[in-house]
């Protein structure tokens, strides 16, 4: 068991151990999606919701189930199973709950399924042996920090759209490119925080 | 107990459950029992829900023009609903306009049927019937575009105006869900009772176009639903400016046929957009059109001539040529069928050369 906090690891998973930036995790969806901030928020907050859900889940099935049938090692199918399964069960609530949050997140749900920063983050959760509370401000944090990440490269790609790039470089080359600089600032913060 | 015995039971048990959490879910939160449509006030029915308020009016024998199927691409399919449409959506806005939000007005194929509803449709639209028909022939005007002729198979009292569209029920094939429903403009006279014809490009990977060019025979039979549409030629004076892209011809065949009978005397000028020769067809009936129709006149335009062609008349974008062909067109009428891009960029040609908006009539089928 770690000592560290709830709220101290909350905030670390967002600036210093970014998902996305540090761990690099959830780049298919990160370089997909962050041409507008319309796109990139609806998808951000998203995994912020499924992040959090799915890593509390996580930890129960691991703790409850996996644990005491000595079945560990089928940690990654397990949690893969979970996840889809709470995503569709997410995607029927908020549909009947509301419409529109349906029409503004819908489409983005089922890409998150096969999100890795989501299965990276129970994984990651199971490494660090938290607890159930650690896993959820874990899982939180880094849908967060994921959010955060993704609006800042919309931001800078919308930006971009009257800068001119060389043609070799364009749409994901550049967009690489950036996220390395991107993270070079957030490893600055790295060590801050024993996680 | 065998590890591997366990693994594979408590793996199974886990995505059991799961799966029976969600079957559960789904009764309970997606499927939603029946409801009552109330419509223009008269007796309520009594729909089966969680489908489309289109999909089901369509169950109940009300066609609602839909261009595109219900995709929500076309918007036409609008109906006010006063109770039980649920909040407006994203996918409704853009093609609603803030006197119509107002008046609750709603997309059809967007809006799902979850509760009792009230609504008002037009009682024109009341009237629009569907008609099983049978494909007569199939002929190939071009190399990607077919005019079919649709005979209906019972005495049919359809009647239409010059310009108005049917929609086509493209039966299952392929894997396909349901049947989709495409737009196609007519372009065989109103007064033709046994038949239809219809011009139909090909689009690539289009549900409806696909089938009819690869899989449609002669003999086959269909179901149409129709007509709808107020793209038709209005009764003035006007000079009139027809312009037509692609399968966009159709509309003004039915027309022109129709100033010939009635002998409609109108000026008109029908410019016909294509790329190359092998684009074009129909050539002989607009000349036989010119001869028929007093005042009338065709131009056709290839953008990008091939060298075999050896055109010798108009070149350049359809846009391009009609611009260069009028000074101004102060107190014309512009009559517009094509592609939404094609459409989109003559409204502003037209419009700069001085015809009022609500002068120029088109169906833009997306």
């Amino acid at each position: 068991m770690v000592e560290t906090g709830a709220f101290t690891i909350f905030v670390a998973s967002i600036f210093i151990n970014n998902i996305l930036l540090a761990n690099f995790l959830g780049m298919c969806s990160f370089l997909a999606v962050s041409k507008e901030i319309k796109t990139a928020s609806g998808l951000g907050m998203a995994v912020i919701f499924v992040m959090t859900l799915t890593s509390g889940l996580n930890y129960l099935v691991y703790q409850w189930l996996l644990i005491p049938t000595g079945l560990e090692y089928l940690q990654y199918i397990a949690f893969i199973v979970v996840i889809a399964a709470t995503v569709q069960l997410v995607e029927m609530i908020i549909g009947k709950v509301s419409p529109v949050l349906y029409y503004a997140l819908g489409i983005f749900l089922p890409l998150i399924t096969v999100n890795c920063a989501i299965l990276g983050v129970s994984l990651f959760m199971v490494i660090r042996q938290y607890s159930f509370l650690q896993s959820l401000a874990y899982g939180a944090g880094s849908g967060v920090g994921w959010c955060l990440a993704i609006l800042a490269m919309a931001g800078l790609r919308q930006k971009m759209k009257r800068s001119r790039v060389h043609p070799a470089l364009e749409g994901p080359g550049i967009t690489v490119l950036i996220a390395g600089v991107m993270a070079l600032a957030f490893i600055g913060f790295s060590g801050m925080v024993a996680m | 107990m065998n590890p591997v015995l366990l693994a594979v039971l408590v793996l199974s048990g886990l995505a059991a459950f799961l799966a029976l959490l969600l079957v559960v879910a789904e009764k309970k939160l997606v499927a939603s029992g029946p409801a009552k449509v109330t419509i223009n006030d008269a007796e309520p029915k009594e729909v089966a829900g969680g489908e489309s308020l289109l999909a089901t009016l369509k169950g109940q024998d009300i066609f609602i023009p839909s261009a595109c199927g219900g995709r929500g691409s076309c918007g036409l399919c609008k109906v006010k609903i006063h109770e039980g449409g649920g909040p407006l959506l994203p996918t409704e806005t853009p093609h609603l306009s803030e006197q119509e939000i107002a008046d609750n007005v709603r997309l059809s194929c967007q809006v799902k049927v979850q509760r009792d509803l009230r609504l008002t449709i037009p009682p024109q639209l009341l009237e629009i019937e569907e008609y099983p028909v049978r494909v007569e022939s199939i002929q190939d005007v071009t190399y990607d575009t077919r005019k079919v002729r649709f005979a209906f198979r019972e005495k049919a009292d359809f009647s239409f105006r010059a310009g108005m569209y049917v929609q086509v029920e493209t039966p299952i094939y392929d894997g396909l869900a349901e049947p989709v429903y495409r737009a196609y403009s007519i372009a065989s006279p109103p007064s033709e009772q046994r038949f239809l014809d219809l011009i139909i490009r090909k689009v690539p990977r289009g549900i409806c176009t696909t089938y009819v060019h690869e899989l449609l025979l002669p003999g086959d039979r269909l179901k149409i639903n129709g007509p709808y549409g107020d793209f038709y030629l209005r009764d003035t004076s006007a000079e009139a400016v027809f312009i037509a892209g692609g399968s966009g011809l159709a509309p003004f065949e039915a027309i022109l046929a129709d100033m010939a009978e009635r002998k409609i005397e109108k000026r008109v000028t029908l410019f016909f957009g294509a790329v190359s020769r092998r684009d074009l067809y129909d050539q002989e009936l607009m000349a036989d059109f010119e001869e028929k129709v007093p005042g009338f006149r065709a131009v056709p335009a290839l953008s990008r001539p091939a060298p075999e062609d050896s055109w010798e008349g108009e070149t350049g974008l359809i846009t391009e040529v009609v611009a260069r062909s009028y000074e101004s067109m102060e107190g014309m009428e512009g009559y517009l069928c094509g592609s939404p891009g094609m459409i989109d960029a003559c409204i502003k040609v037209l419009t700069d050369k001085g015809i009022p908006e609500e002068k120029i009539y088109f169906d833009k089928f997306s």
